[in-house]
């Protein structure tokens, strides 16, 4: 069990059925990762099981408190262990997008349940695992998907931009935190791209000028894989952010 | 002593009773626990993460409520997850004390048993009539996620208010593999471990599938532990060589590290790493040949948890911490105060001289001997 990590990267991807999080399911079992994923709907966890069967489907929500250790009791009983965690689902908020001043309290909670509260509980929950895939020798990786959003104030993106700032920060924190646990925590702008979660932000845009989802996951997958100039140095640095 | 009665991990008033290797007891508070640890030593601690063990259902031949509490399993592997050993309960929840619960019915190899989404089958009854070894009949995937949604922490009714499964986990639960939490590690948190490396010491762990701590019935818990798988990583194992290397000590924090260590342990106290089952007990007569102190909760006399306490100190300070410990109004059980138990000094020589020159069968194999006592009496009912 001790072993594992060393042949194959043990990896848990939330929001794992459709955009940038399905996309990343498909490039990283590409690579020989060992891959779970995790979604809300089960129709749309078996259907991508099916298509990827080497994959483990696990059917949850994380902006559920309650959900939040039978994800993990269930990502750790596919994979035995995990290396690498990416915070990939998303709640926009309000849809359509609103402005702050018409926006519900509870699109907010939403929101924030979503895109802050379940990376970390979710993260909190797995951090035993990712401990143990550093001592061990790996060099365990958590990445926040985040969004130019979570830096510019873009009018009518109040819940979702609000949401991703906190979650960017505490990326930025819990990364000097954990350096010596030899735990990475990064967040990351994948940039603008045709999703459907785009498409229910902004239904009327051009998609040719977007960005494919397939694309952004094998920059985040290179990033991965890509060797670590060791641990410390790096975990020092401010998270990077890449478009 | 009092039972500790809520799902607190880390009381700010935990007491530490401190029994040092001559004998000798101090009282300290628990958050001083580190200030114990000196430069040098590795504390080793079991990540094994709690899965909810307790599965409420129905034995379908007799259309009678039971709850099937997991108990033991072959090994530690996440594809292996079809197969355990289980007791099984009647009617009723954690609220009844285990020791009253109504017994359930009696079930041959064979029966069906409906645990919410799980379907199982008896395959075996083993040394007792309520412990059985069972099959799970979904697929793999299913019982991961049927244990995660329909399993509940096992329970104990000193604790009065329904658990949550994270109060089972400490903070540096992996793998969930242990049925019951190991509880001697709620003591620890991230500043905690921040802080032993800050004084110069080692933090290591191992993953051990902790067992149940009580049945309620004497005869069964005269079985337990039950075999436990382990495994301990490559690095683990280096660290508590380099730490017998310079004279540190190995302090283990829980009764399943003693176990998982010891099992694994080479006359020199260093340890084989990889995968094991601990398959002994450990007492009174058991030579310790690579922990020096354990970190454990209180235990009361005559569970398998206190007999263990024996291998590192003799009969007269055990009843001295138990006096000290109940006159003091030490909580006891998973979320109570703990324990620092030293190995009693044997002599003043330094550990591998006395491997050298101690005849090669006094620890050992003397542990050895105790394994196939308990295998075998398993062994003899799966017939």
């Amino acid at each position: 069990m001790s072993e594992t990590h060393q042949q194959e990267l043990r990896v848990a991807i939330t929001g794992g059925t459709s955009g940038l999080g399905l996309a990343l399911v498909r490039e990283l079992v590409d690579r020989g990762a060992l891959v779970a994923f995790i979604a809300r709907h089960r129709e749309a966890v078996e259907r991508i099981s099916r298509e990827h069967p080497a994959a483990s489907g696990i059917v949850g929500d994380v902006s559920r408190k309650d959900d939040i250790h039978p994800i993990a009791i269930q990502v750790l009983g596919a994979l035995g262990g995990l290396d690498v965690l990416v915070n990939n689902a998303s709640s926009l908020g309000p849809v359509p997008l609103v402005p702050l001043a018409d926006t519900d309290c509870e699109d907010l909670e939403r929101a924030l349940a979503t895109n802050l509260l379940g990376p970390f509980r979710l993260t909190k929950a797995l951090l035993g695992s990712l401990a143990a895939s550093a001592r061990g020798g790996g060099r365990p990786l958590v990445v926040n998907i985040s969004s130019d959003a979570a830096v510019t104030p873009y009018a009518g993106w109040g819940a979702y931009g609000a949401s991703k700032a906190a979650l960017h920060h505490l990326s930025r924190i819990w990364s000097e935190e954990l350096a010596s646990e030899g735990i990475r925590i990064i967040s990351i702008d994948p940039g603008d791209m045709d999703t459907p979660l785009h498409a229910l932000a902004v239904p009327d845009a051009d998609r040719s000028t977007l960005k494919s989802p397939d694309a952004a996951a094998r920059e985040i997958a290179d990033l991965i894989a890509a060797p670590v100039p060791g641990t410390a140095q790096f975990a020092s640095r401010e998270p990077e952010v890449v478009r | 002593m009092i039972p500790a009665s809520t799902a607190t991990q880390r009381s700010q008033n935990a007491r530490l009773l401190v029994i040092d290797e001559r004998g000798a007891i101090t009282h300290r508070a628990r958050a001083d626990f580190q200030t114990l640890v000196r430069p040098g030593d590795v504390v080793v601690a079991n990540d094994a993460a709690t899965l909810p063990a307790s599965l409420a259902g129905i034995h379908m031949p007799t259309d009678s409520i039971v709850e099937v509490r997991l108990a033991g399993r072959d090994s530690l592997l996440p594809r292996d997850v079809t197969r355990f050993t289980a007791v099984v309960f009647g009617a009723g929840d954690f609220r009844t004390p285990t020791e009253h619960r109504p017994h359930p019915p009696l079930k041959h190899a064979g029966d069906e048993l409906r645990l919410g989404p799980l379907r199982a089958m008896v395959l075996t009854v083993l040394a007792h009539p309520r412990l059985i070894e069972l099959r799970f009949e979904n697929p793999g995937a299913d019982i991961w996620e049927g244990l995660a949604r329909h399993g509940r922490a096992i329970h104990y009714a000193y604790v009065p208010e329904p658990l949550a499964i994270w109060d089972t986990w400490t903070r540096i639960a992996s793998v969930p593999v242990a049925f019951e939490a190991p509880s001697a590690g709620f003591l620890l948190d991230w500043t905690v471990i921040g802080a032993l490396r800050a004084r110069g010491a080692a933090f290591a762990t191992l993953t051990h599938a902790a067992g149940l701590s009580s049945t309620g019935d004497a005869e069964l818990d005269r079985l337990l532990p039950l075999d436990e798988p382990y495994d301990i990583p490559a690095s683990t194992a280096a660290l508590i060589e380099a730490c017998r290397d310079r004279g540190g000590r190995v302090i283990a924090i829980g009764t399943t590290v003693v176990r998982a260590l010891e099992h694994a342990a080479r006359a020199d106290g260093t340890v084989r790493p990889g995968a094991g089952t601990a398959t002994q007990r450990i007492g009174p007569h058991t030579r310790l040949s690579c922990v020096d102190a354990i970190v454990s909760g209180t235990h009361e006399p005559g569970t398998s948890h206190y007999d263990l306490l024996g291998a590192f100190q003799d009969d007269d300070v055990l009843h001295r911490m138990e006096r000290e410990a109940d006159v003091h109004g030490y909580r006891t059980h998973e979320f109570g105060d703990s324990v620092w138990l030293a190995r009693a000094a044997r002599d003043c020589s330094p550990r591998r001289s006395i491997f050298v020159t101690a005849p090669r069968d006094t620890g050992f194999s003397a542990f050895h001997g105790h394994s196939r006592g308990l295998s075998s009496r398993l062994d003899a009912s799966r017939q």
